[in-house]
């Protein structure tokens, strides 16, 4: 057991960084869940919090590319904004069906991104700016659909389910809905087997692999989260397709920067665009499809908000910028580029959501909430500086 | 070798800088062990070793970099036993460390850098006549012509560097220590560099000088060879000999510092280059004019010729013309008629350039060993798009091995790398594409003699294999032993092609001068 020990810190050490985040959101648990006697992790709760962060950790995912590359962009918001009044428009007065609706937005959204990238890319003007230009049209152009109304209700099916609804719950087993019951033990199973094959494959190679003991413990540790995540969810209303919908948009962005040639290529040209040039990637190419990336999954926001308060409004997505920012920042991107993990932004706008959730059923005020906020977000960046550097000095040695 | 004006004797007996038994622990590193040097008032003194050899560091435990009270030992400076804890200190006891990358703002004017953070100034108000008036001095004694309000960032490195010493200068610099300073600057520049380093001695200002170039210590009063971060030994003025430097550089003799070239056969042309003109649009300058050329199969191409005079500029305009310069060029790569738009199509040929900025250019220094190596061609170890990391760090090991890259693990990030590993790195990294065509950029530069060593074995290796290579170099005896023909490039033109036994550095550098 000693080993065990020893070994588990040893790795604990070294990758203080990525768990750092993990270890923040279970502090901010504990804590607000102390602090309101057990309500904010009640299954309620739980739910809430994740219809508020989805829209949010979306929007996170696409902006840490942006990071990476070494650019900024300011105009998720809006085009969130504006993708929410045309989807509202045209499903509402010209009664486009939303299966039709929807996909056209997001590839209006997308191309709203390519616009962005076209001028950073190709003009050369900095994306501070030209994304900044972008908040500016794109939240003139709400207005030019909402015209004088202000806002636009909108009554659908499918927005309704994207909003509020969860997947269908099939049965309920010892008052647990059976879908969630069964996504969760094939979570499960998926992680074990992934575990194992993959062990498998190290060894074939004659890899170093974790030392055996502390892979069960890993796995039994991370099927017991699982479980309980399971459980909370399963014992309420479910799993809503906000989570599902999260859920699928993380996993095709970490499988693309983890495992693919467009990954790597878009981590190579924000650690030197120079030397990506010269070793045959473009540029050009990754600027226009990490931008359109960003745009897409802005309008996916948009989406997700507009089916949140099932209206088109004219503030609506107005300082998501910022929040999706602080969400990758907090996640551990480096602004200096090069750097940043999908899944960490996503931690780190859950971290944002759940303090702002938790402070609101402490019944803080605005004032407060915001003050805490700032201070987390730049406590975490410095902890990430400051756990950067002693890698460092770890490595040199 | 033209002859150094030694400028006197000037030797005295007084002692301006004496370090005692310096120790300086890095974690788990010994960087210095137990050094103790000293110099002469008014002698220049040179400090020779490979890389990691501990003489960068010495410099920084002396400047203040590393702060007082982090090392062992102790500093005597101008008579005064002290204690540095900021570069500042030092800079104020008139000791100035001017170092490989130089610090200047480049969008400030050169009277602006040369006061930088010691501005002529009465209350904090500054005097600009009297900073262009002294700074019109300083650059007398450095003896560069030009109108302080010119922007530093429009000056080539020969005069930037001069710049630096003419900034020195305004601080009443006693010691000057300079790292490498001749590393970026052609023959004519450094040459000049080295006369004025010995006027200056004259003037009674004392310098330390880092070097890679052994020729160099022909104005060398003393120099001290470092070998493990400890003095292996001290050569006086006259016992000062190349052989005896580096056979205690590297601890053991090198007989020959280049290995034996292979015996040369022209094959069949794999590239021939016809009317190449390119414009940069960024500099207003045309960069090559009319360049035409033929590479054959097994051999080494060198291009010769000062910094600036465009040779980059051609490799760059072949492969797939990344600085996006406007440019015509009619080229056929084995037999075949290409067009490359962009350094991928070249890659793809099989034509890969190395480029002669190893950190800015070459590698991603926050990435890994195996990321490097594999960058140029993840779709050999690729299953369609989607990368398969054990085929990876099992291909990346097999180059890493072959080129006998010294890294604790493929994890390693390149940034913690010396500069020989790194660029066995860069490379690696242009093998792992299976390149026809190798343009070399400089490939040793900043490196040191048994990774320079290293390189020119692989280079013969390469060629016998049947690659051919372009080669570009600034250091005009290692191109002259590497090449089998030469082409003298000025003024973006091929000034004169020179076959074997033509060669001589005379004649390279009346081409390379018209």
């Amino acid at each position: 057991m000693g080993t065990l020990l020893k070994d588990f810190w040893y790795i604990f050490r070294n990758n203080i960084r990525d768990y750092g985040m993990y270890i923040a959101l279970a502090g901010i648990f504990i804590f607000f869940t102390l602090m309101t006697g057990g309500l904010f992790v009640s299954s309620r709760n739980i739910f809430n919090l994740i219809q508020q962060t989805g829209f949010i950790a979306v929007g996170s995912v696409g902006m840490t590319l942006i990071i990476v590359i070494r650019h900024i962009d300011l105009s998720v918001g809006s085009i969130a904004g504006v993708v929410g009044a045309m989807a509202a428009v045209l499903i509402v007065s010209y009664g486009v069906p939303a299966a039709v609706a929807l996909p056209s937005v997001l590839i209006f959204g997308a191309l709203a991104g390519l616009l962005t990238g076209y001028l950073v890319a190709k003009v050369g003007i900095p994306a501070f700016v030209a994304s900044l230009g972008g908040m500016f049209v794109y939240r003139g152009l709400i207005f030019n659909f909402l015209q004088s109304t202000g806002t636009l209700g909108i009554n659908d099916p499918i927005i309704e389910a994207i909003g509020r609804g969860t997947i269908p719950s099939l049965a309920t087993v010892f008052g647990m809905q059976l879908s969630s019951l069964i996504i969760g033990i094939l979570a499960i199973g998926w992680l074990i087997y992934s575990e194992l094959s993959n062990r498998q494959k190290k060894i074939a190679y004659n890899f170093e692999v974790l030392p055996k003991n502390l892979m069960i413990v890993k796995l039994v540790f991370m099927s017991i989260i699982i479980a309980v995540i399971t459980y909370v969810l399963g014992s309420y209303r479910g799993i809503s397709w906000v989570l599902v919908i999260v859920g699928i948009v993380l996993f095709a962005y970490h499988f693309m920067t983890t495992k693919t040639i467009l990954g790597r290529h878009i981590f190579a040209v924000g650690g030197n665009p120079e030397a990506s040039e010269l070793s045959g990637i473009s540029v050009e190419k990754i600027t226009y499809f990490v931008f359109s990336s960003m745009g897409f999954l802005s309008a996916l926001s948009g989406i997700m908000y507009l089916a949140r308060l099932q209206s088109a409004t004219f503030t609506a997505g107005e300082g998501l910028e910022l929040q999706v920012i602080a969400g990758a920042f907090v996640g551990g991107t480096s602004a200096a580029g090069g750097i940043g993990k999908v899944t960490g932004s996503v931690i780190g706008a859950l971290v944002m959501a759940s303090l702002i959730n938790g402070m609101q059923m402490l019944s803080l005020g605005s004032n407060i909430q915001n003050i805490i906020s700032g201070v987390v977000l730049v406590l975490a960046v410095i902890f990430d500086v400051k756990t950067r550097n002693m890698k460092k000095t770890e490595k040199k040695s | 070798m033209p002859p150094y004006p030694y400028g006197g004797n000037h030797m005295s007996t007084s002692t301006l800088l004496k370090m005692n038994h310096i120790t300086k622990t890095f974690p788990g590193v010994k960087a210095l062990d137990d050094v103790s040097f000293s110099v002469e008032a008014g002698s220049i003194h040179f400090i020779v070793g490979e890389n990691g050899a501990g003489k960068s560091t010495l410099m920084k435990v002396l400047s203040g970099i590393h702060a007082y009270g982090s090392y062992e030992g102790d500093i005597e400076f101008d008579g005064e036993v002290r204690a540095f804890h900021r570069i500042d200190d030092s800079e104020k006891a008139g000791l100035v460390i001017i170092n490989q990358e130089l610090a200047l703002i480049p969008e400030m004017t050169v009277y602006e850098n040369i006061f930088l953070a010691h501005e002529v100034s009465t209350n904090g108000v500054i005097d600009w006549n009297e900073t262009i008036h002294r700074s019109s001095e300083e650059l007398k004694r450095v003896q560069l012509n030009i109108n302080p309000g010119l922007k530093v960032k429009d000056l080539n490195v020969g005069q930037q560097q001069l710049v630096e010493i003419a900034k020195a200068l305004s601080k009443k610099v006693k010691l000057l220590i300079l790292d490498e300073p001749t590393a970026a600057l052609n023959e004519n520049d450094s040459e000049r560099l080295l006369n004025l380093l010995v006027e200056l001695k004259a003037q009674g200002i004392t310098c330390i000088m880092i070097s890679h170039k052994l020729k160099e210590t022909i104005i060398a009063d003393r120099v001290t060879v470092m070998r493990d971060g400890k003095t292996i030994s001290t050569l006086e003025k006259d016992d000062i000999d190349e052989a005896r430097i580096i056979k205690d550089m590297v601890g053991r003799s090198i007989n020959d510092i280049y290995p034996k070239r292979p015996p040369y056969e022209a094959g069949d042309v794999v590239l021939e280059v016809k009317g190449l003109t390119a414009f940069n649009h960024r500099t207003d300058k045309t960069v090559a004019k009319n360049v035409g050329f033929q590479l054959h199969r097994g051999e080494v191409l060198g291009l010769a010729g000062l910094m600036g005079a465009g040779r980059s500029e051609i490799a760059l305009s072949i492969f797939g013309n990344p600085k996006k310069y406007s440019m015509e060029l009619e080229m056929t790569m084995m037999g075949e008629h290409v067009q490359f738009k962009h350094p991928s199509e070249a890659i793809k040929k099989g034509l890969f350039y190395v480029s002669e900025d190893r950190k800015a250019e070459g590698l991603v220094l926050k990435k890994d060993v195996k990321e490097n190596v594999t960058l140029s061609n993840l779709h050999k170890i690729s299953n369609r798009f989607v990368i398969d990391k054990n085929a990876e760090i099992r291909s990346a090991k097999e180059y890493v091995d072959h080129m006998n890259v010294k890294t604790p693990s493929l994890e390693q990030l390149v940034y913690y790398l010396s500069g020989g590993n790194q660029q066995k790195v860069a490379i690696s990294k242009a093998l792992f594409v299976g390149p026809k065509i190798l343009i070399l950029d400089e490939p040793t530069r900043g490196i040191d003699v048994g990774a320079k060593y290293e390189i020119y074995t692989l280079i013969n290796q390469l060629i016998e294999e049947g690659m051919s290579i372009i080669m570009i170099s600034s250091e005009l005896p290692e191109l002259l032993a590497m090449s089998d023909r030469l082409l003298v490039v000025a003024e973006g033109e091929i000034k004169k092609e020179l076959h074997k036994d033509e060669f001589s550095p005379e004649t390279v550098m009346t081409y390379a001068t018209s």
